[in-house]
């Protein structure tokens, strides 16, 4: 069964690998789109995030501005933030994870149901920032995995803006093979 | 209150304690009495609860490390009195051989957190603490970080080498 969406612009996405329409899809008169389901189904999860502001410090102010209407998240479809980590898929790093934060952020990745995906918004969650001292994590990737880095302290709307497109292109290339991820690799927290 | 008004504190203690006061100091207008830490619990109740004096808030308990000096650490108590509208300053000489000194939450209930964030920071022990935890940092944490000898590159346990 297609889905009726020609003539939408997103077409071009659901059309992995294809050049053009082809031969089936022309006969029908565009009313029809043949795609892979696993292209379909990257589709409509780059468009659809739903988040998990994990906000611990100064960049909350930038990603509240980022999620407001002057720089509105939602044109990219990641309107949403859910404030229980079963119901999100984009855990959003926000601010300085301090070494008691750190299991309290590794257990909320680890509820959240797979696919997810991990946004280090400031270079706080970067990598530690100016803070290396001795109560910093120096940069979440060495609790969790993370997929998207936007430095910045904060970062300007438009960077984080541009890492939620980068992060779209690489949701619409993953394969089913990319999942799970299984749980965070350090246990000891 | 004139500054000789503000004097009277350090008279006062110097002549109820003239072994356990090291020095006093008035820069400025701030009254400063450097003291031996074994009497430290009387001097607090004293300046408590003498009437001319009625030091009834504790401000601020910390500690400071002079790294080479001997003794090494200065437990320093900013103390205010209400009824008097003064404040005094006391510093106790803590040794790094012998790191303990006696609580004063006897004295001031609001030591309790002040000490407790000492000991997390320096290593200060207070004897007669009801609940000598840290406070700000986590059990399992190695080393008191606001040393001055606390290696800027050190990593904990808990985190992992790379953190």
């Amino acid at each position: 069964m297609g889905l009726k969406l020609s003539r939408w612009k997103a077409t071009r996405d659901l059309m992995v690998g294809q050049k053009q329409s082809a031969g089936p899809e022309r006969l029908l008169d565009g009313s029809v789109i043949l795609t892979r389901l696993e292209a379909a189904v990257n589709w409509a999860r780059k468009y659809s995030f739903f988040l998990y502001p994990f906000v611990t410090a100064c960049c909350g102010m930038e990603f509240m501005s980022v999620a407001g209407p002057r720089y509105d998240l939602d044109r990219f479809g990641a309107a949403l933030p859910r404030f229980s980590p079963r119901q999100s898929d984009l855990l959003m790093v926000v601010g300085t994870i301090s070494h008691k934060q750190a299991p309290i952020l590794v257990k909320v990745y680890n509820q959240m149901a797979e696919p997810k995906w991990v946004f280090a918004f400031g270079v706080c969650a970067v990598s530690g920032g100016f803070y290396d001292n001795y109560s910093v994590v120096q940069g979440i990737d060495t609790l969790i995995p993370v997929d998207i880095y936007v430095p910045g302290c904060p970062p300007r709307p438009e960077m984080v803006l541009d890492g939620l497109l980068l992060l779209q292109q690489k949701v619409k290339q993953e394969r089913w093979s990319d999942w799970p991820r299984g749980e965070a690799p350090v246990s000891r927290c | 209150m004139g500054l000789m008004d503000a004097s009277v504190t350090l008279k006062k203690l110097t002549e109820k304690f003239p072994d356990a006061v090291v020095g006093t100091h008035n820069y400025r207008g701030d009254d400063t009495a450097i003291v031996k830490k074994e009497k430290i619990r009387d001097i607090c109740l004293f300046l408590r609860d003498d009437p001319d004096l009625l030091y009834n808030f504790m401000m601020d308990l910390t500690v400071v490390d002079y790294l080479g000096r001997d003794p090494r650490f200065e437990v320093v108590y900013h103390l205010y009195s209400l009824p008097h509208n003064r404040r005094v300053r006391i510093k106790a000489l803590v040794p790094e051989s012998d790191l303990t000194i006696d609580s004063v939450v006897s004295v001031w209930v609001a030591a309790d957190w002040f000490e407790r964030e000492a000991y997390d920071m320096y290593g200060v022990v207070f004897t007669g603490h009801p609940n000598l935890r840290r406070i700000l940092l986590y059990e399992g944490f190695e080393g008191h970080p606001l040393r001055k000898d606390y290696p800027l590159k050190k990593r904990q346990p808990l985190i992992g080498p790379v953190n």
